[in-house]
Order: structure tokens, then sequence, then C-alpha cells
């Protein structure tokens, strides 16, 4: 149906960031012809959100060092880039938008690229606390810097343990902070790896001078002076000049719910990235979609997955047939640590360490359901992610003791 | 300074110049096309994939372990292959030739 009618049509995408913005240069590149407008709160050209807890933080460099696509290509390409606008309704029957100045917007092809926001926990005192911020934008970046500059003592508490968490705790030992993290759960990372795999990076960050706590659920943060302290359910206490809170997302799904859109983990989507609404896709963070390779619903938080479903919903509004089926990636920098994981581990009943002779510091772990390989995660090791990447897709049957012999050099034709 | 050219898969020349940051940034900041970045960098995506000019290659030095090892996942890799993230801009590579390879 790739007509000129449909092509010569208004695009709307809410949301510029890697969903949205890929989803625009997608759209150009698939032929739309027709109008492409971008809508986002944020008043800052769109930019990397990965940096931010990582080089991004620990630099002097401003968000112009960091940005998606230049200025000037938005124009190229005759994207419209409408920022610091909220849009606040979709209104499915006469297909306009609503913005929060009272604008309203028609479209013919609407993407929900709304991504999430930080989850600020209900943990008394948490409102009135000084400097503690979330870790989700550009500013927040400017605000945590500011904050280091603000603080002699540089005292931190990283209130969740999760990659965000753990990488800003390395960002901001580097900048010279004294760091705790604390974590409720009874180990780190314990919703996306293996125990060996909290133990590894527990270990990393005591060496490097951060001292991560398990099994600590924050009830109150008491705010004296300038002073922060954060307190947990066994009566342990932590000074904090400044306090980041890292605990998790939320979908922003409340204006497709309003809509009317089917809503699960998400915005519930096809396997082309469209909703209940033929003329209404959702995108990246905040889609929950179909996974061919593992075969359930899923919900993913990734650049990965929001610039490659962004291609999908662009190819499929320029009326091709597609199927989104890409295999899970994401990477995450701790130190001069890269972690990097294909696939997902979720169900899995065995687990294979496999280390390598001719580097301690490098080592892959890999998840299976019985025979079946779920997925890798390695460290400081591309070829054993590259490997795993090849295996999982191949679908073959791995010889698990032949992996896990570091003699046996890691080649897909020597494991099966 | 360095001048480099980029040469796109539509066959357009694309000349610039610059003196620091990576390849891929500069490539970025003027909407190369084929070179998305979308790692931001740190060689995990594989989506800033060049092909020096064979004459070239003593200018860019050869790609990292890590490099070689993620170009595997692309099928357009070669001998040449750079993933430019990891090729900072010096003098050096003043009158660099570089294909796109995506
Ligand atoms: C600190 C940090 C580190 C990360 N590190 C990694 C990593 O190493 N590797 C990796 O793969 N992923 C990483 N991620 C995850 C990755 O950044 C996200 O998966 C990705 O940003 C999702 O893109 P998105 O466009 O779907 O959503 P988002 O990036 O959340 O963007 C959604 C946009 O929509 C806008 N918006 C929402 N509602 C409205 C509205 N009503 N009106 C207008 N605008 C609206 C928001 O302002 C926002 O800009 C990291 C994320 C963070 C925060
Ligand atoms: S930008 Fe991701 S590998 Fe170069």
């Amino acid at each position: 149906m790739s007509d000129m009618q449909t092509l010569n049509g208004n695009c709307i995408i809410i949301g510029a960031s890697h969903a949205g913005v890929n989803a625009a240069f997608a759209l150009r590149k698939e032929g739309w012809q027709g109008a492409i407008t971008i809508f986002d709160t944020d008043p800052t050209l769109p930019y990397h959100r990965p940096p931010l807890s990582k080089a991004y933080l620990t630099s002097d460099d401003g968000i112009e060092k960091n940005l998606l696509k230049a200025e000037q290509s938005y124009e190229k390409n005759n994207i419209s880039l409408s920022l610091g606008i909220k849009i606040t309704l979709i209104d499915r029957q006469k297909q306009l938008i609503h913005t929060e100045d009272g604008e309203l917007h028609n479209y013919s092809k609407l993407i929900i690229a709304t991504g999430a926001r930080p989850f600020i926990p209900p943990i008394k005192g948490i409102d009135s606390a000084h400097q503690l911020y979330p870790l989700r934008t550009a500013e927040d970046v400017n605000h945590i810097r500011q904050a280091m500059l603000n603080s002699d003592s540089q005292r931190v508490v990283i209130i969740g343990g999760g990659y965000i968490g753990l990488e800003t705790a390395a960002s901001l030992k580097k900048m010279g902070a004294n760091v705790t993290v604390l974590e409720r759960e009874s180990r780190i990372l314990a919703r996306v790896t293996a125990p060996l795999m909290s133990d590894y990076f527990q270990q990393l960050h005591h060496e490097h001078g951060v001292e991560v706590f398990t099994a600590k659920d924050v009830i109150s943060i008491e705010t004296k002076d300038d002073s922060n302290t954060v307190i947990c359910a066994d009566g342990s206490q932590y000074p904090a000049d400044i306090i980041i809170v890292g605990v998790g997302i939320r979908v922003n799904t409340e204006l497709a719910l309003e809509a009317g859109l089917d809503i699960e983990n998400g915005i519930k989507v096809d396997n082309a990235a469209r909703t209940n609404d033929n003329d209404i896709y959702a995108i990246g963070d905040c889609s929950f979609h179909h996974n061919p390779h593992y075969n359930r619903l899923i919900r993913l938080e990734s650049v990965q997955n929001a610039v490659d479903q962004a291609k999908v919903a662009a190819a499929s509004i320029c009326g091709k047939d597609v199927t989104y089926d890409t295999l899970p990636w994401f990477w995450s920098d701790q130190y001069d640590v890269k972690l990097q994981m294909v696939g997902l581990s979720s169900g899995y009943n065995k687990v294979i360490l496999r280390k390598e002779t001719d580097d301690e510091g490098k080592f892959s772990v890999w998840y299976f359901d019985h025979d079946r390989l779920l997925s890798v995660d390695t460290i400081n090791h591309a070829k054993a992610y590259v490997v795993g990447t090849k295996l999982i897709k191949s679908g073959a049957v791995i010889n698990q003791s032949k992996l896990a012999d570091s003699r046996i050099a890691l080649h897909p034709d020597n494991l099966i | 300074m360095a001048k480099i050219t980029f040469i796109t898969q539509d066959d357009e020349n694309i000349v610039l110049e610059a003196d620091s940051g990576s390849v891929m940034a500069l490539a970025v900041e003027n909407g190369v096309s084929g070179i998305d970045g979308d790692c931001g960098g740190v060689c995990s995506c594989a989506t800033c994939h060049v092909h020096v000019n064979p004459d070239q290659v003593s200018q860019t030095g050869e790609a990292s372990e890590i490099e070689k090892d993620m170009l595997e996942l692309d099928d357009n890799a070669n001998e040449y292959s750079r993933l430019c993230c990891q090729i900072e801009i010096s003098e050096k590579l003043d009158g660099l030739i570089l294909t796109v390879a995506n």
C-alpha cells in the first residue's frame, strides 16, 4: 500500500530520543515524503543516553559532543524538531495530538516513542533530601556535576545496584567521590545476571574502593542543613552529600492508555511495532512486543531495541512487510571493564563459565536452558560476544564441555 | 588539521576537516550517511564501519583486537575495515580516504 498518498502523509513522533530520532531518519530512508515532526519535552537537541552515566559524566564536555545527530542533519532531511513541548493528549478519532500550550497537530501516522522516566520510590524524606537526583537526562548530569563541585567531602550514596547505579558509581569514583551503593536485593544486578556475575561486579567495585552493600532496604532519608543521612531497615545509616536514585523506571504509557491503546507491561504492539490502532506505532523502551527468538512478549530498555524497532516501524509505515526479530544485545562500561551481553537469559537452568588462558581479565558466562543457548555475558571479551551471537542465531546445540574447556579455541565450529 | 574524505554507499564524496576527536564523531556531526554511531563511540555497536583506502592503512593503523572481533558481525568486513569511532583524528590522517561500509 505504499501509494503516493500514504507516503505524503503527516507523521508525528512523540519522543526525540534513540527511538524517535532513528524512526524519523529511517522514514526518510524508506521514502516517506510528507512532513515529519518530532516532539519532546526535553529542550536539548537529542543526545545519547548511555554515556550520561559513563564517559560523559566524567568529562567536561557539553551535550553538543554527545548528540544523536547533528543539528543540520535534521534540516537536511527535512525533519522538524519541536523541543521543550509536552504532548498531553492523543485524539484518535480526529487523528490529532494536543500540546501542553493547547496547540493541535494532525497526523496520518503517529509514532509513540515516549520511553521511560526514573522511578522515585516513596521513601520517607526523599522529597526534601539535599542534592538527590535520578540519572536519565542531560539536565540530571548537569545537576550531578554541579553537586560534585559544590561538595567538599563528596560523599555519594547511590540507591540501587543496577547498571545505571553501578556505572554512575564507577564514574563518580573516577571523579574523586566517596561512593557507597545500597542495593535492596541480596545481590546486585539480581534481575539481569547470574550470581557469579553479581559477585564479579561487587568485587570489581570493592577493588576500586566503592563499597556495595546488599540487602539494604532504604526506608528513610533525614536531611539537616546540607547533609543527608540515608537510613536502612536494618538500622544502618549512611551519610551523604549527594544521593543518586537508580532503582528502575516507570514506562511512559499514560498518553497511550488514555487514548485507549492496549497496554500491558508497556504499549502493546505487533511484530511491525504497530499498536491496536493501525495508524499508531510504539517503539523503544515504551513498547511491549513479541520476540521470535524466545517466543514471548517482552519490553526492553536498550539502544539496540530503540534503534532496530524504529527502523521496523518506519519501514512498515512506508508500506513494507517487515518483522522485528533482532536478537537483543546490550553493553555496560564500568572502570576499564567492558560488559557485552547478547540474548535474554531469563529462564536459564544452567550456566557455564568460560575463562581464557591467555588473559585473566576476560571471561564469558553462557546461559542455557538444558541444551539451548539463551544468552552470553562477556567481560572484556568481544570474541566471545561475537561467537555467542552467531551460535544463538544458528540455534546449534553446543558441546558444553568443549565450551568450558579453555584449551579449545573459541570458534563456532569447535563448539558444536 | 587533517582533511578526510568519506565516500558513502550512494557515491557521495564528503570532504571534512578537523584536528581532534574521533572520525566517527566528525562523520556524525556532518551527517555522513551510513555512519550511525549508535553506541556513542565505545566499540559496542559496529555502526561506524569504514573501509580504509588500502594504500593508507599505515596512516590509520590496524584495527584493535576488540574491533576485529566486533567486525566479524558485519558481512561487509574485510582486511581494510575499521570501526571509525576507534580512530582518533590527528595530522597523521591528513588526506585519508574512507569508504563507508554500509
Ligand atoms: C544513564 C543511562 C545509561 C544507559 N546505558 C545504556 C547502555 O550502556 N546500553 C544500552 O543499550 N542502553 C543503555 N541505556 C538505555 C537506553 O538509553 C534506552 O533504552 C534508550 O534511551 C531508549 O530510547 P527511547 O527513545 O525508547 O526512550 P527514552 O530515551 O526514554 O526517550 C523518550 C523521550 O520521550 C520524551 N517524552 C516522553 N513523554 C513525552 C510527552 N508526553 N511529550 C513529549 N515528549 C515526551 C522524553 O522526554 C524522552 O526524551 C541507558 C539509559 C540511561 C538512562
Ligand atoms: S560507534 Fe559504536 S562501534 Fe563505533
